[in-house]
């Protein structure tokens, strides 16, 4: 007996799409800005696929790009070549796309993509890179949305734009293993400073493949049609439609029992609204890119001395950081990941912190509740909040000398938030001074300044007093809060310690 | 009077000491053009209100003292293949007709810097394929000394302009001896630079490894003078080389010593014309009694030149031709039913005969399971050319030969035999796969007064070597100064 449609296997590949941040575009002059405002302005004879016009490559776009090819692990080539890719549509004004075909500049590589998102056990998965290549962007075609037959337009600010194309071997298992490998993505290019990822801009797009490995009536393993979803801008568009076209492909396989029709492989595209992936294209389409090198243009030498530069230029990478985080500065492996995946201001602010308040453990407990907190109530970036990593290694720093609770902590940390950024220039240690003492919120650590309200707080509450004396150990509590209400600064240990022996006395 | 049928440098000695002025010699090519050309056609647009304008205003700075470019004040033909901002640029097709482009191809940008007048955009065949100018979508251009012949192609108007003293000089492109062709066929000078020695930037690409702009004129020097223009290492075009110009009439009038001439026997063999093999033969005879060794060379692979180039150039042309959809610019079919029909129906009505067959030619070799078999085993046999080439400038200093099998054909005698025509660029086509430089100077004429041209090939960026190679053939026969009956009419 054999159980129809068993679970199997998931294989899903992806290609990525990164624009790159140039001042310019990769084969002209013209600012490289997302601008839909203002269509064909950022155009000139070149990326508007004039006659007679020529393309010359950006070497900044080769730069950054060797830059993610490296910090991919890939192996980047000492000659590539640009190919011209061809096709017709009307946002591609030349007819085809300068790309590259059989000698990319960077081969190979990996990415390593956590298995779970949390606990301290995570397990990591190497997906492993067939290439890594560099081509421009197409311009955008604006249809007519009302359907009553007007013209479409075409914007070409976009055509022209540096974009590096990562091609996945397919070695992911799932959606949300593939949602979490473009998270990664995003959060490597983003770091290496090569591209913001914008994914609501375009500059982060994905094109995923999909089939599935299940087992027949018989028992025999078949693989579904490989399906290629397009222009995927959302990861969770992106997990959205694989589990769409994991549930579709089992569907038709129940069907039809693993026999296809048609085993080609097909074009599917994705209707965020509906839910669904519909098909796009079929075979008889198929399209012969009669790709051949572009005769514009000469093959570029990369010198090793200049990879090496770059290599050496690296920053820390992501993956790196959170190990180093769980190694060296001993957080949770969770801490680490929730501090790493929110980018690399927000990293180097955590360990500015850390550093200087000396404790590593509460700088992330700071950040990853507080300062998170506050930056998503307040939609604001690292790079704009109120209290820079000084300001919080201060208060953090007179929790642990105890000049501060952490209640009190918290209120000094609010009313910094709330500080007029106009306002009086101080330093941050004379702000918090200020907010201290404006507020009385000194830690009362010497018993002497304690006593007279220890006194009436037991004379308030004559039956806790009476209980604890009794023996009923949880009664002091209520007692502590009341004391600790009403001396703002005082350590809740001081003012236990005393209590108990005011009230053993 | 000075007319645009004098030398360049005569014209430019006269513009100094005031024997004339650029608006006289303006005006004189206008109404030379205004006399014959209806007749010969080389111009698809003459600029005449500007090209007056500018003349004069070359003349005001001339008269206040004002430092002037190179080429001060001389009328230029530009053939309508590179963009020319503000003034129609066809390629003699339906395809760009009335297309005004927003820029300036680099050289006409370096025209202006030099103070040239432009005239007017010169006929071509369509995007510069085919070797007689009849595959203009606006007719032919003829050959001044025999209105019934072909200008040759495909800088045809280029020539014939220049033959005919509607300009003293004239800027032509050359894909397969599109500027050596048809300067025979004329009997003018034309060479085709090393490629990568003029920049490409604005000139409307054909086949891009092969694309090369040169110049037209009526004499070696002029020529010299016009490269020195043209030449340039320009940033915008990645397969423009980065080498210095030199100043190329320096040289001219100093003979090469012991100058090596090669030949190659099979350029001598069945096919070739009488009259040409004995012009060429005569030109031969002239370097040997000024002192040069004539040495025989191989070139094993010569015999493929023909087959290698209708494939390289057709599959390159496919891909820059695909531009022209009908979407951005240029012709777009009036009746269509969706996208893909006004594709299909904007090339089939705006382009020709022959581009066409190219671009259909061109998009089979690159086609998957051909791309092996065709483009990529052509360009093994470019290497081989090259490598010939290459070996056989190991021992001789030019290679002299025809240029083409015959003088100028008659219209009409080739058009329906595309192969017959494509065999007929034999002569030229190796200089293009090779990069090498070419030239073609008048070696003689036909029984029946039809011009003949002796090419001479030099290594790359030896055009300096070239040039005075043709001027002591120049200095020796004086074959330049021999005019069209037509053009010596109206003077
Ligand atoms: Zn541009």
């Amino acid at each position: 007996m054999t159980a129809p449609c068993s679970p199997a296997t998931t294989i899903i590949g992806l290609e990525v799409h990164v624009q790159l941040l140039t001042e310019t575009k990769i084969f002209c002059g013209c600012l490289n800005r997302f601008n839909p405002e203002e269509p064909n302005v950022q155009t000139c004879p070149v990326c508007l696929g004039l006659p007679g016009a020529l393309p010359v490559m950006n070497r900044r776009a080769l730069e950054l790009a060797i830059r993610a090819g490296l910090a991919l692990s890939g192996t980047i080539a000492g000659t590539t070549k640009w190919d011209r890719k061809q096709y017709y549509y009307p946002d591609l004004p030349k007819a085809y796309q300068i790309s590259q075909f059989d000698l990319p500049f960077c081969d190979g590589g990996w990415m390593d993509v956590d298995d779970a998102d949390d606990g301290d056990e995570t397990q990591a998965s190497r997906i492993r890179l067939i290439r890594v290549h560099l081509e421009e962007d197409a311009g955008k075609n604006l249809h007519d949305e009302t359907q009553r037959g007007r013209d479409s337009r075409i914007d070409l600010n976009r055509a022209g734009t540096p974009l590096l194309e990562i091609v996945s071997e397919p070695d992911l298992r799932s959606a949300a293993q593939s949602r979490r490998y473009l998270e990664e993505m995003r959060l490597l290019m983003v770091y290496l400073g090569v591209s913001d990822c914008n994914m609501q801009e375009g500059s982060l797009r994905c094109d995923a493949n999909i089939n599935l490995e299940l087992v027949n009536d018989d028992g025999v393993a078949i693989r579904t049609p490989i399906v290629e979803i397009k222009n995927l801008n959302s990861f969770r568009g992106v997990e959205a439609a694989l589990e769409y076209e994991i549930g579709r492909q089992r569907q038709e396989f129940a069907e039809c029992g693993g026999v296809y029709a048609d085993s080609e492989k097909q074009t599917r595209g994705w209707d965020a609204d509906r839910g669904v992936t519909f098909a796009q294209r079929g075979k008889e389409d198929a399209a012969d890119y009669r790709y051949f090198p572009d005769p514009d243009l000469v093959p570029v030498q990369i010198a090793a001395e200049w990879i090496e530069e770059l290599r050496t230029g690296l920053c820390e990478l992501p993956a790196a950081r959170r190990q180093r985080l769980v190694d060296d500065l001993k957080l949770s492996r969770y801490d680490a990941s929730v501090i790493i995946d929110q980018g690399r201001d927000l990293a180097d602010y955590f360990e500015a912190v850390a550093q200087r308040c000396g404790d590593p453990k509460r700088a992330a407990n700071w950040v990853t509740q507080d300062v998170l907190r506050e930056l998503n109530d307040r939609g604001q970036a690292i790079g704009d909040f109120a209290i820079d990593a000084d300001g919080l290694a201060a208060i953090l720093a007179r929790i642990a000398s105890g000049d501060l609770t952490t209640r009190s902590a918290r209120e000094v940390f609010t009313a910094l938030l709330d500080d007029d950024p106009e306002g009086e220039q101080v330093t941050v240690e004379a702000r918090i001074d200020e907010i201290i003492s404006d507020r009385g919120l000194a830690t009362i650590a010497d018993s002497g300044a304690l006593e007279p309200l220890i006194d009436a707080v037991i004379e308030r509450n004559p039956q806790a007093a009476a209980d604890f004396r009794g023996g009923k150990q949880a009664a002091i509590g209520k007692l502590i809060g009341e004391v600790m209400r009403e001396a703002k600064g005082a350590d809740p240990q001081s003012v236990r310690a005393a209590l108990i022996e005011r009230l053993s006395s | 009077m000075a007319t645009a049928l004098e030398s360049s440098a005569t014209l430019l000695d006269q513009l100094t000491d005031g024997q004339t002025t650029s608006l006289r010699l303006t005006q004189d090519c206008l109404d030379r053009i205004a006399a014959h050309d209806t007749a010969i056609g080389a111009f698809l647009h003459v600029d005449s209100e500007p090209a007056l304008a500018a003349a004069a205003a070359i003349d005001r700075r001339r008269e206040a003292g004002e430092p002037l470019g190179l080429l001060a004040g001389l009328p230029v033909a530009v053939k309508d293949v590179l963009a020319t901002r503000g003034q129609p640029t066809t390629c003699a097709s339906r395809m760009l007709q009335g297309w005004v482009p927003p820029y300036d191809a680099h050289v006409v940008e370096r025209l202006r810097r030099a103070d040239a007048v432009l005239i007017g955009k010169t006929n071509m065949d369509e995007f510069a394929m085919g070797s007689t100018t009849e595959n203009s979508a606006f007719g032919p251009t003829r050959t001044p000394w025999r209105l019934d012949c072909a200008a040759g192609g495909s800088s045809g108007g280029s020539a014939a302009a220049v033959a005919a003293g509607m300009a003293p000089l004239a800027v032509g492109s050359d894909t397969g001896g599109s500027i050596r062709q048809p300067a025979s066929f004329c009997g003018v000078v034309g060479l085709k630079p090393t490629y990568g020695r003029v920049s490409r930037y604005g000139l409307v690409a054909f086949a891009s490894s092969l694309d090369q702009v040169g110049p037209f004129s009526g004499d070696v020097r002029g020529a010299a003078l016009l490269l020195e223009v043209l030449a340039d290492h320009d940033p915008r075009d990645a397969t423009c080389a980065d080498e210095p110009v030199p100043a190329y009439r320096d040289q001219l009038e100093r003979p090469l010593d012991a100058l090596r001439v090669g030949i190659c026997r099979d350029h001598f063999t069945e096919g070739l014309d009488k009259d040409v093999d004995e012009a060429v033969e005569a030109a031969i005879d002239v370097y040997r009694r000024l002192g040069a060794e004539i040495h025989d060379i191989q070139l094993p692979h010569a015999r493929f030149a023909v087959a290698c180039y209708y494939l390289v150039a057709p599959s390159e042309a496919s891909s820059n031709l695909a531009r022209y959809d009908g979407v951005h610019y240029g012709a777009r079919s009036d009746d269509y039913d969706g996208l893909v029909d006004m594709y299909c129906r904007s090339r089939g009505e705006a382009f020709g005969a022959e581009v066409k067959r190219r671009i259909m030619l061109g998009t089979y070799a690159l086609s998957a399971g051909y791309y092996d078999a065709f483009y990529l085993k052509a360009q093994k046999v470019r290497r081989l050319i090259q490598q010939d080439y290459q070996q056989a400038f190991t021992s001789v200093d030019v290679i002299a030969s025809p240029v083409a099998p015959t003088p100028a054909i008659p219209l009409g005698s080739l058009v329906s035999d595309p192969l017959q025509m494509y065999l007929a660029d034999t002569y030229t086509i190796s200089a293009n796969l090779a990069g090498l430089p070419g030239l073609s100077l008048p070696a003689g004429f036909s029984d029946d007064g039809r011009p003949i041209g002796l090419q001479l090939l030099a290594p790359p960026f030896q055009e300096s070597r070239l040039l005075q190679a043709a001027a002591m053939h120049e200095r020796e026969t004086q074959w330049h100064l021999r005019r069209p009956p037509l053009a010596e009419d109206s003077s």
